[in-house]
């Protein structure tokens, strides 16, 4: 008979872990004696994406360093719940400096590391979408640019969240913010503004650019490592749902990034040099309706009136991701 | 290092702030019912089985298997699995092949000669049962485990009981019974063969048994009163089939009508056609409507049996009969439209159900027969205290898994009425319906399906028709178990914890909550795959 | 060992000597030459075991120093004027988080109108940065300051700017007697830092702090500016012992001994103000000057004794708090409260308006007999600046005051007065 090889574990690598699998090829996040990088008693909200992405890739980093990192951080929730007088959840050498500055901070850690001749200690800086598209764009151009030694992460919840859930460049359009109301004729984010940091990382031409989510810790694990193989300037994006600012349950949060993959709003890849090397192909395809409806900040678009020609133009977004960058869903999955 | 004041902190400090406090609601593991547990008549516990399968420990499988149900290599054959058709799997893809893996598992042990643990004490009471066919084996085999000596009295020549007189070989070969007979035998079960049971209370009394378990198969073809010639050969199924295992076999003629829509009657039609016979199946209904599973009658159509839908005899002679044609009325009821046929036949075999022979409770005080069967207490203890029944004799469905079950119930309860207790049996844990599940994470992987015997060879032989999985395929099968309502250690509960507020205890431990650190988010719950954590509200 | 230099190329020599480990660059006039010379000896081998960073903006330029500063590393950079003001968060934050930068200020102004010349403005906007700051009066100075600067940050765990006026000095030629190494490395011990991040002993910098603690957290970096004013004196010592001549300390009096008026400057202009106080002394005025180096922490004590046998100071400063006078002059009199001493205050030689003897003569004469405004603009053009005050009192819209103003005093483009 000639069947599957008998190599299916039950869940495969979908799952944290997975006690059929060796455990050298399970993931770093499923070891009971992982990092923990950023630790328990920070101030995050209930189901918070970012606390979570940040201890996924940190830890990942921390791993593929054998626990030599330092990290420099925005300003943003993820230092603000993370750092608080008198206790702080970071567990590496960490530091925070200000908003917009936190890849030249990476640039100068990794420089002082390089002339000290330690260079097995390497340096991650991470920070928001807006502490990373916006205020902190100048620096991080220069850092890309000059191709330092640092892996820059971003994590992405579309706004600024912790002044209260301000627009960025990194909010999609449609949705509502504090800054982008949803009232008049075309309530939300504008359509045709915004940025796509991983496409402009690309066309700085440097080592490695790649897209992640919560939702897929393997892939994101992967990314990581994969990262913290080259030397120079790496960037890595992933996307981080805020049930604060998106309006979503505390419970969804790893829901509402598996969805924003699967419609195709947030396409997940990995570029070497500025080209695209790979994409996470779409399992079970889905109209982005799905993935917008959980969600207060698009909730205007399914009133009495739904604003049907707005989820259009947000689908078309997602056919052109998925045009884009080849996300259609494969036989067989993964 | 001398850290400036209150702008540098000590690392991994922030563990002094207990967070849990925030929490409203609190997450909770738990095990819930998987519905192929929660379906099984034999009670097993599927998902527990399985879960040892997986990792590729079959013994460890056939242990847990054996907890509930003796007859693993009969069950991977006969069971008609009610399991699978409750399994969430078939929301995903396609239901998980439980009975071919339990036939896996069952054929392993017979290979590998794995026997029962003994128990460890004796009770010193002695129970009789009656009936060696599933529903008495598993009595015997549970009774016996629980530390009583068990003697069964059979009143045929070999052990199996209907599923020997009335299952096919081609479906059940018989050596597989024979091994899980002597299996149960080797346990310390005294079988004894052709001692058939007249009077129950002088049995018991004769052996000095403390308690009896009736299980007597339904051998009696049941009869229905069709006009026919002197000349015209009629039998019944559940002859024709035990007939099979003697020496003397039937002699049915070349045109053979087997008149009757459930399994019997696809039994009896597909064994003539192996022994070069055209059977013809005459049925009143329609094949939605036969009592027969849909598999068997696809198989037998498969093998040459033909079928008359919609028909009813009328009248037989010698070498031929008058059928009916029928219509189903408004309500799904056959009826006659005084449309005639005639069909060649040298006999006709009557597969219309059978009765239990109830000869031996005669006298019996307390007992209560209604309708052919015995009326059992939900103890399955007749009236009379100390004689319980199950099986073919009791008011259910008649299956062998049905009858398997009844026999460890049955045990449970003998085993309580003999210490002087009664036995309770431990609450049902909540369903775990496929809403509970997040299948996300399950990998694609299409069920394994069971090669089937060639069919020149299934319509010559009595050779096995479904074939067995060998130990990759059975392994890949076992792996499509989604584990509904029991952690199977993904440590996707720790892995997506925001606040690192889960622990893992270790291989085979689980894990735990630190609810210091719990915000009550409830990620855990909404990404556990198979439904093994809830929430519910703190009550402060 | 005597040399003709170019002061920016004095500077760029003593940092290198300093052993710097992290270099970061933007150019601005007028610092760039430092920086020139520094890449050139990073890149040719002079200056090894540093790294030379070319950022993208002054703010990048602080924040890489902050990141090297963090990780253990001797760092430094260089700025002016918009700059200095582009900065300004990170400045801030360097102070705020302890990390002992060194930064040469090559004194600008601030625009708009956009100037390139020489003022105080751009370094005294960030007096109350938590930066030590130290103004050079001479190249030589200059030079020794930087010395003395890596040595009091890294002990006192506080960023310091050096000051020097931009193109009076920095593109200045002049003699400078440039240390050898030996003395450089005897004076200078190897940077260990009071903090660093290192994953062998992990902390985490930068913490939010709120109201419970954020006035302790600002009073501590105010104890240790109040630390420096006993360390640069001493430090200043130690430096005539190694290298043998006086520079930098917290202030200089010039034939102050009997003066009644006290001249009161920082920097270069203080060479002008001490020629022209020769001159008078040579005509009997008891005049005579104090030169502020250490301007941040402010020597309170020390400038109250200075001046507490003078009649009068006269505060001659670059620089302007728009809507009250000077800035210096402010500080100052914070030192003699109480003491019943006369003080004037006199704007000078903003975006690089020349200050003269001539001027000087006239203004501290008027100022010995008491007939000086509270606060003097020296040489401005009161013709211009009236003319201007009318129109705009006449019209609501009146136009661009610096474009008026230049066709007013019949000049297009800029000139040195």
């Amino acid at each position: 008979m000639s069947f599957q090889p008998v190599k299916f574990y039950q869940t495969g690598t979908f799952t944290v872990g997975n006690r059929l699998l060796p455990p050298e090829e399970r993931s770093v996040q499923s070891d009971s004696k992982r990092f923990n990088s950023i630790n328990s008693g920070h101030r995050a909200c209930q189901g918070c994406g970012e606390a979570l992405g940040a201890r996924y890739a940190i830890d990942a980093a921390m791993e593929a360093a054998d626990g030599r990192i330092i990290a420099a951080n925005a300003t943003g929730c993820l230092e603000v719940f993370s750092t608080p007088y008198p206790e702080t959840s970071w567990q590496i050498p960490w530091i925070h400096s200000l908003f917009g500055n936190t890849a030249a901070v990476a640039t100068g850690i990794a420089a002082a590391l390089k002339v000290k001749g330690k260079t097995g200690t390497r340096v991650v800086a991470q920070g928001g979408d807006g502490g990373t598209t916006d205020i902190g764009f100048g620096c991080l151009s220069g850092m890309f640019e000059r191709n330092d030694d640092v892996l820059y992460i971003c994590y992405d919840n579309g706004g600024y969240m912790n002044t209260g859930v301000q627009r960025s460049s990194a909010t999609p359009a449609a949705a509502r913010t504090s800054t982008t109301p949803a009232v008049g004729a075309e309530p939300g984010n504008v359509f045709g503004q915004g940025k796509f940091l991983p496409a402009i990382a690309m066309a700085h031409d440097i080592p490695y650019v790649a897209t992640a989510t919560v939702a897929d810790l393997r892939d994101l694990e992967a990314k990581v490592t994969r990262a913290m193989e080259i030397r120079g300037a790496r960037y890595i994006h992933i996307l981080v749902p805020c049930p604060l600012g998106w309006g979503t349950a505390s419970h969804d949060t790893i829901r509402m990034a598996r969805l924003a993959k699967e419609t195709g709003i947030f396409p997940v890849f990995e570029a070497e040099h500025g080209e695209i090397k790979s994409v996470l192909a779409i399992r079970r395809p889905l109209p982005v309706e799905d993935y917008l409806r959980p969600q207060k900040r698009y909730a205007h678009l399914f009133g009495k009136q739904p604003r049907i020609d707005v989820i259009a133009h947000l689908q078309a977004q997602a056919d052109r991701n998925i045009r884009k960058y080849g996300l259609q869903a494969r036989k067989g999955g993964h | 290092m001398d850290k400036p004041f209150a702008i540098t902190l000590d690392p991994g400090s922030s563990l002094a702030n207990h967070t849990g406090s925030w929490r409203t609601f609190r997450p909770e593991y738990l095990d819930r019912l998987p519905p192929c547990n929660a379906t099984c008549p034999a009670g097993e516990n599927i998902q527990g089985w399985l879960f040892h399968a997986e990792s590729g420990d079959y013994e460890a499988a056939w242990r847990s298997l054996t907890e509930n149900n003796p007859l693993p290599a009969i069950m991977g054959r006969v069971c008609y699995h009610p399991c699978e058709g409750a399994c969430n799997r078939q929301h995903v893809d396609s239901s998980v092949g439980i009975n071919s893996i339990e036939r896996f598992l069952g054929d392993e042990a017979i290979k590998r000669n794995w026997q029962f643990m003994k128990p460890a004490t004796q009770s010193g009471k002695k129970v009789l049962v009656v009936g060696a066919g599933p529903s008495g084996l598993a009595a015997a085999y549970h009774l016996a485990r629980l530390g009583h000596a068990v003697e069964i009295q059979e009143a045929g020549p070999y052990a199996g009981g209907m599923m020997r007189f009335g299952i096919p070989k081609y479906r059940l070969p018989r050596e597989v019974i024979e091994a899980e007979v002597q299996r149960i035998v080797n346990l310390g079960v005294t079988l004894k063969l052709d001692a058939k049971v007249s009077s129950i209370e002088e049995s018991m009394q004769a052996g000095k048994f403390d308690a009896a378990f009736l299980a007597v198969g339904a051998h009696i073809g049941k009869r229905a009163y069709i006009p026919a010639g002197t000349a015209a050969k009629m039998v019944d199924a559940i002859s024709v089939l035990r007939s099979m295992e003697g020496e003397d076999k039937p002699m049915l003629g070349r045109r053979v009508v087997v008149y009757g829509g459930g399994n019997t009657a696809i039994d009896v039609a597909r064994t003539v056609k192996r022994m070069g016979a055209e059977p013809i199946i005459v049925y009143r209904r329609t094949r939605d409507k036969a009592p027969a599973h849909d598999f068997e009658i696809e198989e037998a159509l498969q093998e040459g049996v033909m079928v008359k839908w919609l028909s009813t005899i009328k009248q037989a002679e010698e070498g031929e009969i008058t059928i009916e044609k029928m219509a189903l009325d408004d309500k799904g009821f056959p009826q006659p439209t005084g449309e005639f046929e005639t069909l060649a036949a040298d006999s006709v075999v009557l597969a219309l159900g059978q009765d239990v022979d109830l000869g031996l409770l005669e006298g019996v005080p307390g007992l209560e027969v209604k309708n052919g069967t015995v009326q059992v207490g939900p103890n399955m203890m007749t009236g009379h205290p100390g004689i319980f029944a199950g099986g073919d004799m009791v008011p259910s469905e008649r299956t062998v898994t049905v009858a398997v079950g009844h026999g460890k119930k049955a045990a449970r309860h003998i085993d309580a009425w003999l210490k002087g207790t009664t036995y309770a049996p431990p609450p049902k844990h909540e369903l775990a319906g496929i809403e509970k599940l997040n299948t996300w994470y399950y990998s694609e992987a299409p069920h394994v399906v069971r090669p089937m015997l060639d069919i020149l060879r299934r319509q010559s032989s009595f050779d096995e028709v479904v074939q067995g999985l060998d130990e990759s395929n059975a392994l890949f099968e076992a792996r499509r178990c989604l584990s509904c309502g029991n952690c199977f250690e993904c440590d996707n509960c720790y892995g997506v914890c925001p606040d690192n507020a889960v622990i893992k205890l270790g291989p085979g431990k689980r894990f735990k909550f630190n609810f210091d650190y719990c915000k009550g988010c409830g990620v855990c719950v909404a990404e556990c795959p198979c439904g093994a954590i809830k929430m519910v509200a703190e009550e402060n | 060992m005597l040399k003709q230099m170019e002061g920016s190329r004095a500077v760029a020599e003593a940092v290198a000597l300093c052993r710097p480990e992290v270099i970061c660059a933007y150019p601005i006039s007028p610092q760039t030459h430092i920086v020139e010379a520094l890449g050139e000896m990073v890149k040719e081998g002079a200056l090894a075991s540093c790294e030379f960073i070319n950022v993208e903006s002054e703010f990048a330029a602080m924040s890489v120093a902050i990141g090297a500063s963090a990780a253990g590393a001797r760092s430094y950079t260089a700025t002016a004027s918009q700059g200095l003001l582009y900065m300004a968060e990170a400045v801030f934050n360097a102070a705020g988080l302890g990390l002992p930068i060194v930064m040469t200020v090559a004194n600008r102004a601030i625009g708009a109108p956009i100037n390139i010349w020489n003022d105080h403005s751009d370094a005294l906007s960030q007096r109350d940065s938590g930066w030590l700051q130290l103004f050079a009066e001479t190249n030589q100075e200059a030079l020794d300051l930087h010395i003395q600067a890596f040595r009091l940050a890294e002990e006192l765990s506080l960023p310091i700017m050096v000051c020097m006026d931009g193109f009076i000095l920095t593109h200045a030629f002049e003699r400078v007697d440039m240390p050898t190494q030996e003395q450089v490395d005897a004076y200078l011990p190897a940077y260990s830092p009071r903090q660093v991040l290192d994953p062998d002993e992990p902390v985490s910098i930068g913490a939010m702090v709120g109201p419970e603690a954020f006035m302790e957290v600002r009073y501590l970096a105010h104890a240790k500016q109040m630390e420096a004013l006993k360390l640069i004196p001493a430090y200043a010592a130690e430096f005539k012992a190694v290298f043998g001549r006086d520079s930098g300390g917290l202030m200089h009096t010039y034939r102050s001994e009997d003066a009644e008026t006290i001249i009161v400057a920082m920097g270069s202009v203080l060479g002008t103000i001490k020629d022209t106080v020769d001159e008078m002394r040579d005509s009997g005025h008891r005049i005579g000057v104090l030169g502020i180096t250490c301007f941040r922490p402010f020597p309170v004590a020390a400038v109250a004794d200075a001046l507490r046998q003078a009649k009068r100071f006269v505060v001659l400063e670059k620089s302007m708090a728009i809507g009250l006078g000077g800035i210096l002059a402010v500080n100052v009199r914070m030192a003699v409260t109480g003491m019943g001493l006369k003080g004037y205050t006199v704007v000078a030689g903003l975006g690089g308006r020349a200050i003269t003897m001539k001027s000087l003569h006239a203004l501290f004469r008027q100022g010995e007999k008491d007939e000086l405004e509270p606060v003097t603009f020296l040489d401005l053009d009161w013709k211009a600046v009236n003319k201007q005050l009318e129109r705009e009192k006449a019209h609501r819209r009146s136009g661009p005051v610096a474009e008026a103003l230049l066709r007013d005093v019949g000049i297009v483009g800029a000139r040195n007065y």
